[in-house]
């Protein structure tokens, strides 16, 4: 186990009915870690994501965030379940981006980029805008911040959303499939901003994605998710030189023979 | 023969005070029902267990005929010291009957923004209040106005319906005046086209209504 993690799962499972999804998952992600997660369509990652971010509750086990668990909460030595003001409070330590972005499509770019910010940190305006401007800045796209997100591509939107979750200044960021959804001429774009914001900051990262050549790069560690267990984790030169199980081997010359 | 202009212009002043009276009842009972409505909807949505006693009272007042919601506010309401002058009952029924509608189009209209919205607003940590009124109320109303507009139009249709309790609206004033003259054709055809006149504009308000929206759903 590893010595003050960032994040840890500690045998979470979900189950959606009797479908388990995650299945007594354990994983520790430490400060600054970029970690990938790859696996099959069906494998858990995205439900793994969704409960870090208290979107959905585990139906065993526990998250912790900076040692803090989220899962449940202790008042005078008693374990009772998380209230909302204790998940609002964890929550604020993560961010989201989505595989469908998810703008709110009556805000602008800087609309959206200041909204929480100004309704959850009880920022002023301007110091929103003051805060947003740089992050549209950073994602390029200082010039759109007026345009709504109809106005603008997939991979703008996409980095809008990038923006959109930073402005909140979260110490983990949860990317879910984020360039699945996008026209392959704007991938580049949004890996590119990502793959900045993991040298530029001090960001702890999760990345579900499908884009080996990028897990292989940015990553330190890339672990394979297969029915809702770590099946395989390892260094990103190692897992991908030299898988040692079987069904990550299996996976990862069907996902190279697709392209 | 049949129609006379001078009598029809006689009743016109007349005609045309009472047409206020209809318009005010319209307005009136449509700003109850828009708001009542909408209240409704947020209701059940932000306090869910509200939605259950808000879905009979919903389902009540929509399977009743309006007339007699009209009747009991007025001659019923009295009995349990609810005494309201007809105008007032008039309107408050009208409202409160088409708040129930109203209430089911603002719902589809919340129904209809994506799951992934309010999905959205939670992992910013917008609190559930907060999302509600910024976040989705701002993208369910705008699809639904034309739905409201026809509500509109179609509680504007039913204003006669207080001639019943003697509210002088337009219907109650043509009546009156056809049972004082003995000749109902030109006061009820003037009533019929001042409904048809005024349907026609509100129907094409709405169709503008609609065309900039959806222009503004394409920005």
């Amino acid at each position: 186990m590893m010595q003050d993690p960032m994040v840890r799962f500690q045998n979470v499972t979900k189950r959606h009915g009797s479908h388990i999804v995650v299945d007594g998952l354990n994983l520790d992600v430490a400060r600054n870690e970029k970690v990938a997660i790859i696996g099959a369509s069906g494998s858990g990652k995205t439900s793994l994501l969704r409960m870090l971010m208290a979107l959905d509750p585990v139906d065993s086990g526990e998250i912790f965030i900076e040692g803090e668990p989220l899962t449940h909460m202790e008042r005078q030595g008693k374990r009772l379940p998380p209230d909302m003001a204790h998940i609002r409070r964890m929550r604020g330590k993560v961010g989201m981006v989505f595989q469908s972005f998810n703008l709110f499509p009556h805000l602008t770019a800087m609309g959206n980029c200041i909204e929480a910010p100004m309704r959850v940190l009880g920022l002023t305006r301007a110091a929103a805008i003051e805060r947003a401007t740089e992050l549209l800045e950073m994602v390029g796209l200082a010039s759109r911040k007026d345009y709504y997100p109809s106005q603008l591509s997939g991979g703008q939107q996409q980095r809008v959303a990038i923006a959109r979750a930073l402005a909140m200044r979260p110490k983990v960021m949860l990317f879910d499939e984020v360039t699945s959804a996008l026209d392959p001429e704007t991938v580049g774009e949004v890996l590119t901003v990502i793959r900045r914001l993991g040298e530029e900051h001090d960001l702890t990262m999760m990345v579900v994605t499908h884009q080996m050549g990028f897990a292989r790069e940015f990553a330190d560690r890339v672990c394979f998710l297969h029915q809702g267990r770590i099946c395989e984790e390892a260094p990103a030169r190692d897992f991908f030189h030299n898988p040692q199980n079987e069904r990550t081997r299996a996976f990862l010359r069907a996902v190279l023979e697709a392209g | 023969m049949i129609w006379d202009w001078a009598f029809a212009i006689e009743i016109l002043p007349r005609l045309g005070q009472a047409a206020i009276v209809t318009v005010q009842a319209t307005v009136m009972g449509f700003a109850l029902a828009a708001t009542l409505g909408l209240g409704l909807t947020l209701a059940r949505i932000a306090w869910p267990r509200t939605a259950l006693p808000i879905s009979v009272g919903v389902e009540l007042v929509r399977s009743t005929p309006l007339l007699i919601q009209i009747f009991v506010l007025y001659f019923v309401g009295p009995e349990i010291g609810l005494v309201l002058d007809a105008l007032t009952a008039g309107t408050l029924a009208i409202g409160v009957h088409y708040a129930a509608y109203c209430s089911e189009v603002y719902r589809a209209g919340f129904e209809a923004v994506p799951r992934s919205q309010w999905e959205a607003a939670e992992a910013l940590n917008l609190n559930r209040g907060t999302a509600l009124m910024r976040i989705i109320l701002p993208q369910a109303i705008p699809p639904v106005i034309p739905a409201l507009g026809n509500y509109l139009v179609a509680l504007f249709k039913e204003t006669p319906l207080l001639s019943a309790i003697a509210v002088l609206e337009l219907m109650q004033t043509a009546k009156i005046i056809g049972s004082e003259s003995f000749r109902y054709t030109e006061p009820i055809t003037l009533v019929g086209l001042f409904f048809l006149g005024m349907s026609l504009i509100s129907a094409a308000l709405i169709r503008l209504v609609e065309a900039r929206i959806t222009q503004g759903v394409r920005r």
